[in-house]
């Protein structure tokens, strides 16, 4: 569905991929985890089309991803949430949601579309008429994504949704996720969260300094010495 | 008493034109992040054209606004294309240093063209109803300045409720408070961009059609205008419409103060008093949200 194959990307001449490959297959969760630095944001980046890769190649059902103008990723059904979820502060949760299904394609069905959102999050609902920044960092979590759901997308990617919120949040939005994903959407996750995002996850790889350096499903990745060494600390052992 | 009443009418009913002015320069500067200094040009141009509406094919002023505007429009998507999509996207310092040099080559261009096309007289539009006054409490009130002001706040309105409710309009906010997560959402900034300046530049040439009739054109009022109109989007703050156009008012009224209370010139010295003491002491600007 999604193929990632030896993508390359800089800042200037500061190299951040240096060869990354991936995929995201039809249904599948894809937790994508590693340090800061490790360059999961900027692979997010390349996707959404803000980033030129300098070498490598990007397919999103079979076609090429990363030639065409940014704003035509989500028309072909690809919605990003983005890290600090980037919500128009100024404008209401509805404004917001509505612009979510900006796009062409995103038109037709946008109300029925609006109130599965509400259905999932119904305090959105009650708040539509507030100005997102008056609203808590779950709340505006759960704009993000029900705003990325408004484009009515075939992969959603999010970059780490979790950061910021208290762990009994977390646990909510996962578990929303986990219904977007039933309903047939596949999900790249990018996630600091290692337990989490692999309890979730089908299958998962870990970005270190620019590489895949390990990759598999959620439990063999959770149980890889080299991931229990990296990330889950001395408790882990 | 009655004297100072009426030059702060008078003031209030050229601050209808100083918030008309500023509306465009404003949207410029709060969608594309770039200082169109040429704006006072763009409004100079306006004027011209309302003026020669009249004078060759016998339009009323205020009828020639109905070709004023769509031209305007057209015109502005023009400079867009060929001069300021080049630095839209370019880094902040580059994109500053650039549309400057943009800005101030346009406005040079226009002032010659202007000469050109229109010497260096001022001109002004004279109506049959130009000398028209409507008389309350001892205070007069020229018509063509009161329906000015009443165009002007119309117009500003309607650009606001354009930006509030429609598809685009969203598009074009969105666009200024984050143009990444904008193009995220799928709307093409580019697009965003080219509405935000044609719809500014219509505005400055709207405002431009009033000034020649209820007070005068020359090819050097530009720099004088952009000037006015940067004090008031630094008076009002970005972001709101309705805002700039009371910023202008403020700005009227504010000369129009000083010019009764220490003497005509230093109406010109209190729109940069102003200019100043906001900058320090609330630089997001007086009606900001």
């Amino acid at each position: 569905m999604l193929e990632v194959e030896g993508l390359e990307a800089s800042y200037g001449s500061f190299r951040v991929l240096s060869g990354v490959t991936l995929e995201v297959r039809p249904g599948e969760i894809v937790a994508l985890l590693g340090p800061n630095g490790a360059g999961k944001t900027t692979l997010i980046r390349c996707i959404a089309g803000l980033l030129r890769p300098r070498a490598g190649a990007m397919r999103w059902e079979g076609r090429p991803l990363g030639q065409a103008e940014a704003h035509t990723v989500v028309e072909r059904g690809v919605a990003v949430v983005p890290e600090g979820r980037r919500l128009f502060g100024s404008m209401t949760v509805e404004e917001n949601l509505a612009l979510g299904a900006f796009a062409p394609r995103a038109r037709r069905g946008e109300a029925s579309r609006l109130e599965g959102v509400y259905a999932i999050f119904p305090v959105l609902r009650e708040r539509r008429r507030e100005l997102v920044r008056a609203l808590s960092g779950g709340q505006q979590q759960m704009v993000a994504i029900g705003r990325a759901l408004m484009a009515d997308p075939r992969l959603l990617v999010l970059d780490e949704p979790s950061l910021g919120l208290a762990p009994r949040l977390v646990e909510s939005i996962f578990g929303v996720l986990r219904e977007i994903n039933r309903g047939g959407v596949s999900i790249l996750l990018v996630e600091q969260n290692v337990h989490a995002a692999l309890a979730l996850a089908h299958r998962g790889y870990i970005l270190e300094a620019g590489r895949v350096a390990a990759e598999g499903q959620g439990s063999v990745l959770l149980n890889d010495a080299h991931v229990r060494r990296a990330y889950l600390g001395p408790l882990a052992r | 008493m009655t004297a100072f009443v009426q030059q702060m009418v008078l003031g209030l009913l050229i601050g209808g034109l100083y918030g008309l002015a500023a509306a465009g320069l404003s949207l410029v500067f709060g969608v594309l992040k770039v200082l169109n200094v040429a704006h006072g040009q763009l409004i100079m141009l306006g004027g011209y054209g309302a003026f020669w509406l009249g004078a060759l094919a016998g339009f009323d002023p205020f009828a020639a606004l109905t070709l004023v505007i769509p031209g305007a429009l057209a015109f502005g998507a023009v400079l867009y294309w060929t001069l300021f999509a080049w630095v839209v996207r370019a880094s902040e310092e580059t994109r500053v240093k650039n549309s400057l040099l943009i800005g101030f080559g346009l406005a040079l261009a226009l002032d010659a063209l202007a000469v050109r096309l229109w010497t260096a007289d001022e001109r002004s539009i004279t109506t049959s109803y130009a000398g028209a006054v409507v008389s309350v409490g001892g205070i007069a009130i020229p018509l063509v300045r009161l329906a000015s002001l009443v165009l002007a706040g119309a117009l500003i309105g309607g650009v606001h409720l354009l930006l509030a409710r429609t598809r685009w309009g969203r598009a074009i906010r969105a666009t200024a408070e984050d143009w990444e997560a904008a193009l995220l959402t799928g709307i093409d900034v580019r697009r965003a961009y080219l509405l935000a300046f044609a719809i500014g530049t219509a505005l400055a040439g709207a405002a431009g059609t009033l000034v020649s009739v209820g007070y005068s054109v020359s090819p050097s009022i530009g720099l004088e205008w952009t000037l006015k109109a940067l004090v008031v989007v630094v008076l009002a703050g970005l972001g709101s419409m309705p805002g700039t156009f009371v910023g202008g008012l403020v700005l009227g009224l504010a000369e129009a103060a000083a010019a009764w209370g220490f003497g005509g010139p230093y109406r010109e010295m209190v729109g940069l008093v102003l200019f100043f003491v906001v900058l320090v002491a609330r630089p997001q600007g007086l009606f900001a949200r």
